[in-house]
Order: C-alpha cells, then structure tokens, then sequence
C-alpha cells in the first residue's frame, strides 16, 4: 500500500496545471466555427496580400467590348465590371483597400481607447471625469451619423475615412477599458502590488493590462465586422475610396448602374464584405466564449 | 421618480451644448470655403465679399457659433445655401419621412427579434436555437446596403413586384398609409429592420437563457408553475433590458439612415445628409447633424425613463 502511495504522489507534478491562456487557445482551437472562419479569413487576406503572383487579369485594365460579362464566361470565371474589367480580379486586389480601411481603424482605435481608459480607470478622480464625460458627447451621436458626418466634414479620401471611422471607434473602446480597469483595480493583488511600493506605471504595465488586455480585444474584434461595413458603406457613398482603385463598397457603387443588365455580377462585392464580417463576428463570439472559463 | 427624471433631464443639459458643439465644429474642419457651392466661377470679390456677409461667414468663429445657438434655439438654424429655403423646415419635412420608415422596420426587426430571441432562449442548445441564432448573427454582419441592391435585384428587377426607388407614385409626394405608397417602404422597411432584428434577438436570447437559469425559476417550477407562466416571468425581467435595447436601435435607425435611403432613394433625413453633403451646403449639413443627434439624444432620455418606471432597482441605484 505504502508503495502505491509513493507513486502516485510522485506522479502527480508530472502534470502541470494549464495556464489560462493556454486553456482559452486550446478551446478555441477545438471550436469548429471558429477555426472555420478564421480560415476563411486567412485565406482572404492571404489573396490579398499575394495577388500580384496569382497570376489574374490587371484589375485596372478595361475594355469597352467586354463589359458586364456573365458570371461563368471563359476567361472572365466572376464576370466582368461596368468598364469591362475582370471582376475576379478586381474582388481579390478589392481586399487590400477594403481590409486596411476596415481593421485599420479598430487597430488605431484599439490603442488609443485602450490607453485612455486605463489611465481613466486607474487614476480616476478628475482625469476620469473628464475623459468618460468627453466620451459621453461621442454616445450622443448613432455611429453610422457621426462616421459619415466626420467623413462628409473632411472630404472623400482614405485617411479621412480611416480618422473618422477611428474617432466613432476610440469612445466605445474607452468606455469597456474604463469600465474593466475599474473593475481590476480593487482586486486584492493590485492591492497588494501597492503596498508592497510598486509605483503607478508598474502597477499599471504589470498588473492591470495583462488583466484587462484580453477583454478589451475580444470587444474590438467584434467591431471589425461594423468597421468593415461602414468604411465599404463610406466607399459606397463615395467618400471613401476614389476610383479607379478597387475596393468592395465603391466597387458596389460603381456597379448600382449595372443592376438592370448583369445583377448578380453587380452583386458581387457586397458578398465579400459579408464574408469578412461575418467571418469577424463568428470568431469574435468563439473567442468571448472560449475567455469564459466558466462553463 | 421624479427626483430620478429630474437628475436624468439636468444631466442631458451639457450633453446638448456639447452635441451643438460638436455638430459646428465639425463643418468648420471643413476645408475650402464654404460659399463655393453658390457662387459662380467668374463671381466678382465683392459679391463674394456680400454673400460672405449675408450668411455670416465673415464674423469670428465664436461668434458665428454664439449666434448659430442663438438663433437655433429660436428654432431658426438658417437657410440653405443649395435651394435658398429654411433649414428647419427642410429638416423636419425629411426626418418625417425617416420616422415613417424606422417605425415600419422597428415593428418587422422588433417582432421577429423577440420572437427568435425568446424561443433562442427557452430552447437553448436545440436546433431551435442554432437556426434563430444563425439568422440573428447573419443580420448583424450583412452590409445592409448591398443587401438593399439585393432586394431591389429580387423583387423589383427579376419578379418586378416592388418600385426599388422613391417613396410614392409620383416620387416623394405626401406620404399616405395605402398600398399605392406602403409598397414603396416594404424593401427599405425590411432591410432596414435587418440589423434591429439580429440585435435584439441576440440580446433577448441571452436574456432569457440567465434569467432561466436563476434560483427563481427553479422555485417557480417547484412549486408546480404551469410552463407558459413561468414564461410570463421570463419576458417580465428580460422587459426592462428589451426595451432599452430596442430604444437604441429606434434612435440608430432614425439617425444612422443614410445609406438605405442612398440605395433607395427614400426622401429622409439619411438623403438629405447625403446631398448636404456633396453639394457642400453647410447650414443644412450642420441643421440636419443637429436634429439627428438631438432626437438621438432625447430619445435615449425617453428611454431611460421608461426604463426605470418599469424596473425598480434602476431607480435605487
């Protein structure tokens, strides 16, 4: 009996205890949605970052003879667009601008929110007052309002689209870094760090980010998918992206005219940026489920 | 109560004059000068110089954002500069015809949203459940724009059922409740109710799925509760939250209209941003910011009011 007993208190530290994250990556992992989408996901962005070496048509390259082909007609497998250029093409070089000007924002938006709501939520008192109030102002305004007012303010263009999208974004993140950091800061450890002389800063780089870090990107993940409707929804309207450059929401634009004679081409873009930001949205709940530990 | 809508009223004071703010600002980031839309290529300066003084431009920031409050809370925002004609009224005969589309896509998004979100939530884990929760998340991500194209390819190209443009037969006349004119908002209505609809369904499933699995139910059913009254207390505590979820997305229809009424051509509030915008008319594209954000922010205030006159603890907190 003695004997056994020895083996199995031997045996036992053999198996260490999984750290949290390393739990979250593997239910994550296991999560059939979720690895689907971030599939999906890889493969357009990968398309997109490798298009010049697919060997596809010059998505600037038009033809006046060839215009609004049917999807399926050799040679053109997506169709051709308005002015005659192949719309394959046009899709998968279409992801590098409509992805920058999607994630971009919420990246930007990401730091600086997150920045500003910790600071927030750690210092509180008078510089908290003052940030959460000025955040209030934003929440005054429905998203799509502000992103389009901001953008109709400054003008079509690309980094205007990027700002203003980013100006709707950093209020929403602020307010969720506030609200966790608040929520971190009366832990008993933050307590502890405190009374054992850690400074601020300390306090803050080492305890409180890496605590509030996770939550904090799980919500920004699930902006994507808005950002991505919204900066094509920019393009759509033409104050985003300018032609000739292909991007999905101006693509969408561009092919309004083309519903009556080729819808289904016409269509096309449109179907993209469903996939990305459904594709964000999927993952984004998978990971909000899989940082739940509690089920 | 009272002391509670006296706080909540006090406390929207500063948002206003900060919105106002807000909405000023940001058509004077504008680059260029805001009289290019009107004046004519071969315009002399002095004309220039009068239409400058006419509409108040040539005055100091702070000053030309004193009297703009001023003169906006004499319910004067001041006149186009595209068609010469009053803001306000412009304004409101727009965001009359947004109303009328919000109202028509909150009662489609509102009704299916609860609807999914409840029966999501009771059969939680059932393929009930997986369906509802699919559509719901499919609203949620579609470009509700494209998916407009897409309604106007179905119905009014290929089926020829629906008109895809305007808000009546003779363009955007008066709006009337018969079907010569209700078939005009039934594609933007649905499309717009996409995204409400996907919501709230999320929201009332996840709702209903915590206040299941509460110590109340539990006590409820074992005292021997019939099933559909135990339900009846689910959709009392999911209320509160339903609603004010369901308020927001009232307000982000009303303002955030602009890309469906584009795709549609519907004479709201979204298309008149829209033209403000691209013919550079910057009293209207600074009058119709503000209406938009100011009914946002009223109807939030509703909201929460009528929030906490059905919900208790919100009061004592």
């Amino acid at each position: 009996m003695t004997v056994m007993t020895d083996t199995a208190l031997q045996a036992a530290p053999a198996t260490k205890a999984r750290g949290y994250w390393a739990t979250v990556g593997r239910r994550i992992v296991r999560d059939k949605v979720s690895m689907a989408c971030a599939f999906i996901l890889l493969l357009i962005f990968l398309a997109a970052i490798f298009a010049p070496y697919l060997h596809l048509a010059d998505p600037y390259q038009g033809s006046m003879i060839r215009r609004l082909r049917a999807i399926g007609t050799p040679n053109y497998p997506l169709g051709t667009d308005e002015l005659g250029r192949d719309m394959l093409a046009r899709l998968i070089y279409g992801g590098r601008l409509s992805l920058l000007i999607g994630i971009l924002p919420v990246i930007l938006a990401f730091i600086i929110g997150t920045g500003l709501g910790v600071v927030a939520g750690y210092v509180g008192g008078k510089l908290n007052t003052a940030i959460m109030r000025t955040v209030d102002v934003f929440y005054a305004f429905p998203s799509v309002l502000l992103a389009i007012a901001i953008s109709g303010a400054l003008g079509a263009g690309i980094v205007n689209s990027i700002v203003s999208l980013t100006i709707v974004f950093v209020p929403q993140i602020t307010r969720v870094a506030e609200s966790v950091t608040t929520g971190v800061r009366n832990m008993d450890y933050v307590e502890a760090a405190r009374a054992s002389g850690a400074n601020a800063f300390t306090i803050m780089r080492v305890h409180m980010l890496g605590n509030v870090l996770g939550s904090i990107f799980v919500y920004a993940t699930g902006l994507i998918s808005v950002s991505m409707i919204l900066a094509a929804g920019l393009s759509f309207l033409g104050l985003g992206t300018k032609p000739p450059e292909p991007e999905w929401g101006l693509m969408l634009n561009t092919l309004r005219t083309a519903i009556y004679v080729n819808p289904w081409v016409a269509a096309l873009p449109g179907v993209m940026i469903f996939a990305v930001s459904i594709c964000f949205n999927l993952l984004s709940d998978g990971m909000r489920s899989a940082m739940d530990i509690r089920n | 109560m009272f002391v509670y809508i006296a706080r909540r009223v006090v406390y929207v004071i500063p948002i206003v004059a900060s919105v106002a703010l807000v909405c000023f600002l940001l058509v004077h980031i504008t680059p260029g000068d805001p009289l290019v839309a009107v004046l004519p290529a071969d315009a002399s300066q002095e004309l220039a110089q009068q239409l400058r003084v006419a509409y108040g431009f040539d005055k100091p920031l702070p000053v030309q954002f004193g009297l703009w409050v001023w003169r906006a809370l004499h319910g004067d925002l001041g006149s186009s500069i595209a068609t010469g004609r009053p803001v306000l009224s412009e304004v409101m005969k727009a965001v009359g015809n947004t109303v009328t589309l919000a109202i028509a896509a909150a009662a489609i998004g509102f009704t299916l949203g609860l609807f999914f979100g409840l029966i999501a939530g009771y059969f939680r884990d059932t393929w009930v459940d997986k369906v509802a929760t699919s559509i719901a998340i499919a609203g949620v991500s579609v470009p509700h724009y494209w998916l407009g194209m897409v309604m106007v390819i179905i119905f009014s190209v290929q089926l020829n059922w629906l008109p895809a443009v305007g808000a009546g037969p003779g363009g955007s006349g008066a709006w009337a409740w018969d079907w010569e004119h209700i078939k005009y908002l039934v594609l933007p209505a649905i499309t717009t109710s996409v995204i409400p609809m996907g919501i709230v369904t999320r929201t009332v499933r996840a709702l209903t799925g915590d206040i299941l699995s509460q110590d109340f139910v539990e006590a409820l059913r074992a005292k021997g509760l019939q099933e559909t009254k135990v339900f009846r207390h689910v959709i009392k505590n999911a209320a509160p939250t339903a609603l004010a979820v369901m308020g927001l997305q009232l307000g982000y229809m009303l303002g955030g209209s602009i890309l469906i009424e584009t795709v549609f051509s519907w004479p709201g509030s979204g298309l008149l941003l829209n033209s403000a915008i691209f013919q550079r008319d910057l009293p209207l594209l600074q009058g119709t910011i503000l209406v938009l954000a100011l009914f946002f922010v009223f109807l939030n205030l509703l909201v929460d009011i009528a929030q906490a006159s059905i919900d208790p603890r919100i009061k004592r907190s």
